[in-house]
């Protein structure tokens, strides 16, 4: 087990201009999961790929634990990684794929038996183990994904979208799983994935990485409360954040259509500075209101999203001049119907940022 | 081709078998022809005769002081088995390095390789001998395991380099992360998934050796010769000799089929193997 340090890594693939991975900086502690996400093309798969061996790195510097594993290759890193796809081998049995890296490593025949056998009862592959891998379901195969990882006791646990070839209910039962294993074996885990509800469930820690860049490394909570940039506001969150762009005007508040929004002095000082922000606003912080002069916005409602405990109103706003949506989340089983014209009301925190997207307050 | 027309395809079908039935006449009319009296073979053509093993008998014993059966078909084994083994043993590499991890300027290696076989054989047929004779390997099989394996080998490469590439990358990669030296992942990873590919290849060395007369004829015309020269060995410039050397045909193309029989098991154990995923 062991700490992992990405040190200004960085990958340009041959052939291309743009680092897929730029300049990447992460601390990742003992033990810790660590969940890497960002949209399509961000650079996720790469990152690990770098930590894996799998890449090379153009710039800046690996380590797990106290060792430079820069140019060190794959098979002495130690670390397991899960595929998208599993990739097991196909010829062999379940028993044979899990012990594989254990034979690898000249372990003698009654101990790999032993450890295939005690990952087999943690992952219920018990029956399994003399099947081939075509003969399983999808979820089986994760499972011995997960079991080939897990009997190496490695270092490091590298999953690149483990759960997503998994339908819908498995894959949440999945997530438990996985989260309860890790927990367990206390292997520091970097795990990337698309799905930002497996980031927020999954992670002590998350980092976005938006085209090679972090955005932010922090714990959910803090990643929710307290983006430290327009796109970690903007993907983080469902449904997403309402984000606005508002005049500045001279810092005592931004105006949101016909509402008015106060800012504190410090906060309005930086607002003041720019002649436009983003105002960005959850919509759990916005509320229907009774209609409240400049206090509340009025609006028509375009889309309810009813799911029961709750709703997502989708409200058609005037905002300078243009029509713009905004997302307020309601009450389930509301009687709130298209076309009823309502207020909106602010009932939470905002969020500001600058016109380079950095935070303002 | 949406609706199926019973006219039509009842058509399609009975010109299918009727070119089926062309093509597989003459072979059907060798192995028959192997079971006839000269006589019956040559001056008046019968489809219903009196069936003999005396001309499986005639070629079995052979003639005084010419090349038997036993000695060309053990000539034939040895260069075909070594020059295949040898084909495979040196292609596989070489289809890694142009496949899986591809060397520098793969491309235009892949196409000297094919190069190669732009020159005809005859045209180098000189200098092989010259370098044969003065190597001392004039009528041995040695000099034939060397031209089949430099023969077969850009075939080969060129095959197994196609099929290491369906070979998935996440599994080459699982099997280096799992610790598997490069030899452990080319024999416990590659070799299995390709093995149909690998069986196919080695099907089509073996064909290509088995059935090669021009340079055995040239290089090896008496002790190492080889089976198609012992297959022309039984044409005879007096008297009939038809019945015969369908006999003799009909025995040289066996090992040739059974090797073909092998091989398609293997192949089709290997495609049932599938899902990768
Ligand atoms: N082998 C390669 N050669 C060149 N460019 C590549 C290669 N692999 C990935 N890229 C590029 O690098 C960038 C990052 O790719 P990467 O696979 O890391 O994205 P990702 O975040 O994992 O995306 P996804 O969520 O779709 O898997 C992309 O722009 C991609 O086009
Ligand atoms: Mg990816």
């Amino acid at each position: 087990m062991a700490q992992v340090r990405y040190d200004e890594a960085t990958r340009i693939y041959p052939g291309t201009d743009i680092a897929a991975v730029d300049r990447l900086d992460l601390d990742i502690a003992d033990g810790e999961f660590l969940v890497v996400v960002g949209p399509s093309g961000s650079g996720k798969s790469t990152a690990l790929r770098m930590l894996a061996g799998l890449e090379f790195i153009d710039n800046g510097s690996i380590h797990i634990g106290e060792r430079d594993v820069t140019l060190v290759p794959p098979k002495e890193r130690d670390i397991a990684m899960v595929f998208q796809n599993y990739a097991l081998y196909p010829q062999m049995s379940v028993a044979a794929n899990m012990g594989f890296a254990l034979k690898q490593q000249g372990i003698p025949k009654e101990e790999r038996q032993r450890r295939v056998a005690e990952a087999a009862r943690i992952l219920d592959l018990e029956p399994y183990l003399e099947r081939k891998p075509k003969n399983l379901s999808g979820g089986q195969r994760q499972r011995v994904a997960m079991g080939r990882a897990i009997v190496r006791e490695p270092q490091v646990f590298l999953m690149d979208e483990p759960l997503s070839n998994l339908d819908a209910k498995l894959r949440v039962q999945t997530r438990t799983q996985l989260a309860d294993l890790q927990a367990d074996l206390g292997v520091t885990t970097v795990y990337v994935t698309h799905d930002q509800v497996e980031a927020m469930t999954l992670g002590d820690r998350v980092a976005v990485l938006e085209s090679g860049k972090l955005q932010q490394c922090a714990s959910p909570r803090e990643m929710y409360s307290r983006p430290a940039n327009r796109f970690v506001a903007g993907f983080i969150g469902s449904p997403a954040m309402n984000l606005l762009e508002v005049d500045g005007g001279d810092g005592s508040g931004v105006a949101l259509g016909s509402m008015t929004v106060p800012l504190d002095g410090e906060v309005g000082r930086s607002v003041g500075a720019h002649p436009s922000v983003t105002l960005g606003v959850r919509p759990e912080h916005l509320a229907l209101v009774p209609s409240d002069g400049d206090r509340t916005l009025p609006g028509r409602v375009s889309v309810v999203e009813d799911l029961g405990s709750e709703a997502f109103v989708h409200i058609d706003v005037e905002h300078r001049g243009e029509t713009t949506q905004i997302v307020v989340r309601g009450e389930g089983e509301s009687d709130v119907r298209r076309d009823d014209n309502v207020a909106i009301g602010l009932g939470g925190p905002i969020h500001l940022f600058g016109p380079g997207g950095e935070r303002l307050n | 081709m949406t609706e199926s027309n019973p006219i039509r395809s009842f058509l399609l079908g009975l010109l299918t078998w009727f070119i089926g039935l062309l093509f597989f006449f003459p072979v059907f009319w060798m192995v028959l022809n192997g079971f006839k009296e000269e006589a019956d073979a040559n001056t008046d053509p019968k489809l219903f005769f009196d069936p003999t093993l005396d001309r499986y008998r005639d070629i079995a014993s052979g003639d005084q002081g010419l090349l038997s059966f036993g000695e060309a078909f053990t000539n034939s084994a040895w260069a075909v088995i070594v020059s295949t083994i040898l084909v495979l043993i040196l292609a596989v590499p070489a289809a890694y390095a142009l496949s899986i991890r591809p060397v520098a300027k793969w491309r235009d290696v892949l196409f000297f390789f094919i190069s190669t076989k732009f020159l005809p054989i005859v045209a180098a047929i000189l200098p092989l001998w010259i370098i044969a004779r003065e190597l001392d390997i004039l009528n041995t099989r040695l000099v034939l395991i060397v031209l089949y394996t430099a023969m077969n080998l850009p075939l080969a490469v060129w095959m197994l380099r196609s099929f290491f590439q369906e070979v998935p990358r996440e599994l080459i990669e699982a099997a280096q992360l799992d610790g598997a030296s490069l030899r452990g992942q080319i024999t416990s990873v590659i070799l299995p998934i390709a093995a149909p590919g690998l069986a196919a290849t080695a099907l089509l060395c073996v064909i290509f050796a088995w059935n090669e007369f021009f340079l055995a004829v040239q290089l090896n015309p008496v002790d190492g010769s080889t089976v198609p020269i012992w297959v022309t060995s039984n044409v005879s410039t007096r008297g009939n000799f038809l019945a015969r050397l369908s006999a003799a045909s009909t025995v040289a193309t066996l090992p040739v089929l059974i090797a073909g029989w092998v091989a398609q098991k293997r192949m089709i154990r290997g495609l049932a193997m599938g899902a990768i995923k």
